[in-house]
């Protein structure tokens, strides 16, 4: 917890100077009821040839298993600067996990596209489970997922 | 000590190692069920493989192969994801895939208790104890039969000791596999070793672009063989830069979907192939006999932590408590006790209570208390069992050591009484040494070296009476055993036999006592009207009234024959002997069955030959009568006079009749030209010879007098062909019960 107060500390430190040009993005994630142990979950900002831009958060505390989110570890090449402040606890199979992360003004109607890795331990790798594109009237549109992801929506 | 190692993580580890004993054995048949339901696949290449599964499902984005060789195939369908097991050679589906959730239920509790990573720091714990009892019970038990030689032998003890024993042997090398590998994966899981799973291959940075092959044409993919592959990703359909993951048993890569070229391979490291073979062993995944196996020890460990508690508990409540002890520098009589499971703290404390009883002050402590000087003491009694091969038992073994510090003490006299088992080679050996070191060192000895025999109450009893004596007292040491609860038998018949001598003799056999009356059938249904389990050769304890002290009959019959036989000779002032002597039909007895396991044919075809003399001939009888199989028996038996005591007389000759015995030699004493057992056997030596040679068993039942005649006789008559009783012991083929 405390971690996770520090972390939006230094976030918004880092957003104070861009305030005006920033603004919150709720993330609503719903999960299927896989039974399994708690997902792991990777939101981040890829553009449109579909190359890692940001990590938005990151749902489950083991680095080790940071790797099953493929796309996502890829991108980030597991840098913990990209990540620094943005993880949270893993989620249980069909709870949902509601998030909000600070994103620039400059990145939304850019053609820039949300991504939601998820991993299991024991289940598949699911890159890209969820898709969605950031856009300002794409907010509170919901999509089903390909994985253990049952529906993700954002609003601003 | 070692038992303190034993016993202790056993105890703090039982219910979790029941818990993932159970549960690992129920995961233990995933495997086997799993490979029972697969078709193995062979020269097919990964690339044949998805063309046929992509024409099949369009939206395949996965195939995944499992070490049992099932193939699972994720795939989108009209939106929503599904998976399907498929068929190798044809890739069609087999059945909708669907991972098996009181499977993956059990799995969670088998590794972490529902408690994440506490639950996993606890299973981790739980395989370390694990591992700490499988080794400290082995030496224990190598310990306990007196050597790594004789591990395989039959086991000793009280019935909890030796079914524990007996699983151990078979499950150790299972549990220990187990706790081995479960301990590592453990350490891997919670990042403390390294499992060699963070290395992955590069991403490749550019693709050589252009058109999509089809994926059966992609080079890469048809140099990989099905049967090493662990998981094929499509890439995502539109996605530019996009790549085949390929990932097999000897490392990952990616595949260029274009030109079919493997790009930035990496071959796994050591360390991962090991973490691999490793996660193998302990969960059996593509060595499903393995995982059986392990499944099975994996129920013996749910046994042991069953068993071993049983056996802590046990001693818990024979742990010495010793009432109106008096102090070690006030006492006159100091008693010193040396006993490893505290059977022998009994014997003590009826010792200390008798003493106590006629005015004596008296201490009894452990041996390893003995105090370098006693200030009032005129006597220091010891009683003390003997561990393992001739060493002392756990609560004695510092006495030799300490008693080497101490200068001689010519005021107190000493007596030793050594308990133990006539069967194990090394009968009462510490007691022995003991008494020789204290004589050596110069303490004046009052009584000679007593050796008891199982326990047994009556020579016990003959040594109070010889203590007494010396003391000018009245000593009567009456033990009784703590031994199971009774059950109640009548008597149905009675055979007697020489009924006008002094010394007659009487077989009596006995059925469940309430064998009418109203809840006749409820009670058989409780198994209540039932006989108790046991064999020819087990033992009848008998509580003669008057006594505390129970009496043993070695059984004649199997409780499968339908009812208890003994054979009783009557012993002039004998109270259990006239006891029974005096029984009618109809009256009724309590009595308790004590196993004697070890006192029975071996299973198997080879001869076995019978000695006994006297009423030792009950249980040979009842092994003849249970010999249905006729294998080959033969029995040589002493009696006094033909006319008298020819026991069994009828039976025998029916058996013989119907070869469930081979043959029959007996020798009568009380006749012109009378002859012993023994003489019998010298008289036909050669055919001895020839079937111990070949492989025979020798039972011997009767006096110790006869047992020490037929030894020196066997020992004579083997001699020529290089083999000795001893060496029979060893192998478990010379096994006596002797009284």
């Amino acid at each position: 917890m405390k971690r996770v107060f520090t972390g939006a500390c230094i976030a918004g430190a880092l957003a104070l100077p861009a305030l005006a040009s920033a603004r919150p993005v709720a993330l609503t994630t719903q999960l299927q009821n896989y039974g399994g142990n708690g997902a792991y979950l990777a939101f981040y900002l890829v553009d449109g040839a579909g190359k890692y831009k940001k990590t938005l958060w990151v749902a489950g505390k083991k680095a080790k298993y940071y790797k099953h989110l493929s796309d996502w570890a890829r991108g980030s090449g597991l840098n913990a600067r990209e990540f620094d402040g943005l993880s949270g606890a893993s989620v249980g199979s069909g709870k949902s996990l509601k998030v909000s992360v600070e994103v620039a003004d400059a990145l939304i109607d850019a053609g820039y596209e949300i991504r939601v890795d998820s991993a299991v331990e024991d289940g598949r790798d699911n890159p890209a489970d969820a898709r969605l594109p950031l856009t300002k009237q794409g907010a509170g549109k919901q999509v089903a997922g390909r994985g253990y992801i049952k529906s993700f929506t954002y609003d601003m | 000590m070692l038992r303190q190692f034993h016993s202790l993580p056993g105890l703090i580890g039982a219910l979790l190692i029941m818990l993932l004993g159970m549960s690992g054995a129920i995961l233990s048949l995933d495997p086997a069920l799993e490979r029972a339901a697969t078709s193995l696949s062979s020269g097919v290449s990964v690339a044949a493989l998805a063309g046929r599964v992509q024409q099949h499902y369009p939206g395949a984005e996965q195939i995944q192969r499992t070490p049992s060789g099932t193939l699972i195939v994720y795939y989108s369908a009209a939106g929503e994801p599904r998976a399907a097991r498929v068929d190798p050679a044809t890739g069609t589906a087999i059945a909708p895939y669907a991972p098996s959730a009181v499977s993956r239920w059990i799995k969670q509790l088998h590794r972490s208790l529902f408690l994440d990573t506490a639950g996993r720091i606890a299973t981790g714990g739980t395989a370390l104890a694990l591992l700490l009892l499988c080794v400290s019970g082995l030496l224990l038990l190598v310990k306990r039969v007196g050597g790594w030689r004789q591990l395989a032998r039959p086991l000793h003890g009280n019935r909890s000791q030796r079914w524990h024993a007996a699983v151990a042997r078979v499950a150790l090398t299972g549990l220990l596999l187990s706790a081995l590998t479960g301990a590592y994966m453990s350490g891997a899981t919670l990042g403390l070793i390294s499992d060699g799973m963070q290395d992955e291959p590069d991403f490749p940075s550019a693709t050589a672009g252009g058109q999509d092959a089809p994926v059966a044409s992609l080079a890469a993919l048809k140099a990989a063989d099905l049967g090493e592959l662990r998981e094929l990703v499509f890439p995502i359909p539109g996605e530019s830069n996009a790549v085949y993951t390929l990932r097999t048993q000897q490392g990952d890569g990616y595949v260029d979907p274009a030109s079919g070229a493997l790009l930035s391979y990496r071959a796994h490291s050591g360390v991962r192939e090991a973490y691999e073979l490793i996660y193998q062993l302990h969960t059996g995944e593509g060595l499903w006999w393995l995982g059986l196996a392990l499944g099975a020890c994996g129920l013996g460990g749910v046994w042991l932590a069953g068993t071993g508690a049983c056996i802590w508990w046990q001693r818990q409540g024979a742990k010495p408590r010793i009432a109106g002890n008096s102090g070690a520098q006030a006492a006159e009589t100091i008693i010193l006790v040396g006993s490893e499971n505290n059977s022998t703290w009994g014997f003590a404390r009826v010792l200390h209570d008798a003493l106590g009883a006629v005015g004596q002050r008296v201490h009894t402590a452990p041996m390893n208390q003995l105090a370098p000087r006693y200030g009032a003491a005129r006597r220091l009694l010891i009683l003390t069992s003997t561990y393992g091969d001739g060493e002392a038992p756990a609560s004695a073994s510092q006495f030799l050591a300490r008693l080497a510090h101490l200068p001689p003490n010519y005021a107190t006299q000493f007596a030793v009484l050594g308990f133990g088992d006539r069967q194990f080679a090394h009968f009462c050996q510490f007691a022995k040494d003991v008494d020789a070191a204290l004589a050596a060192r110069g303490w004046p000895r009052m009584l000679a070296l007593s050796l008891i025999d199982r326990q047994s109450s009556q020579q016990f009893a003959h040594w109070g009476q010889a203590l007494g004596e010396l003391l000018g007292i009245e000593l009567k040491l009456e033990h009784a055993p703590v031994h199971p609860p009774t059950v109640s038998l009548r008597l149905l018949e009675r055979i007697d036999y020489g009924i006008q001598e002094q010394e007659s003799t009487v077989v009596l056999r006995f059925v469940p006592a309430q064998d009418d009356g109203g809840g006749h059938r409820l009670a058989r249904m409780l198994g209540r009207a039932s006989l108790p389990h046991f064999e020819s050769g087990d033992l009848a304890g008998v509580i003669p009234p008057g006594s505390p002290v129970p009496r043993f009959y070695s059984l004649a019959s199997d409780s499968r024959n339908g009812m208890l036989e003994i054979c009783v000779r009557k012993h002039p002032g004998g109270v259990c002997s006239t006891y029974l002597h005096s029984l009618q039909p109809g009256d009724c007895i309590e009595l308790f069955i004590q196993p004697n396991p070890q006192f029975r044919p071996a299973a198997g075809k080879v001869p076995v030959i019978l000695i006994g003399a006297g009423t030792g001939i009950g249980p040979l009888a009842g092994f003849i009568r249970n010999n249905t199989g006729k294998h080959p028996m033969y029995l040589y038996w002493g009696g006094r006079d033909p006319d008298s005591d020819f026991l069994y007389e009828p039976e025998l000759r029916n058996y013989l009749a119907d070869r469930r015995l081979t043959q029959l030699h007996t020798a009568f004493s009380r006749i012109q030209n009378g002859a012993h057992v023994q003489n019998r056997l010298m008289e036909d030596a050669a055919n001895i010879r020839q079937l111990i040679a070949g492989g025979a068993q020798v039972l011997v039942c009767g006096s110790s007098a006869m047992a020490g005649s037929v030894r020196m006789a066997l020992d004579t008559i083997l001699a020529p062909v290089n083999l000795n009783i001893q060496s029979l012991r060893a192998q478990g083929r010379y096994r006596e019960d002797v009284f």
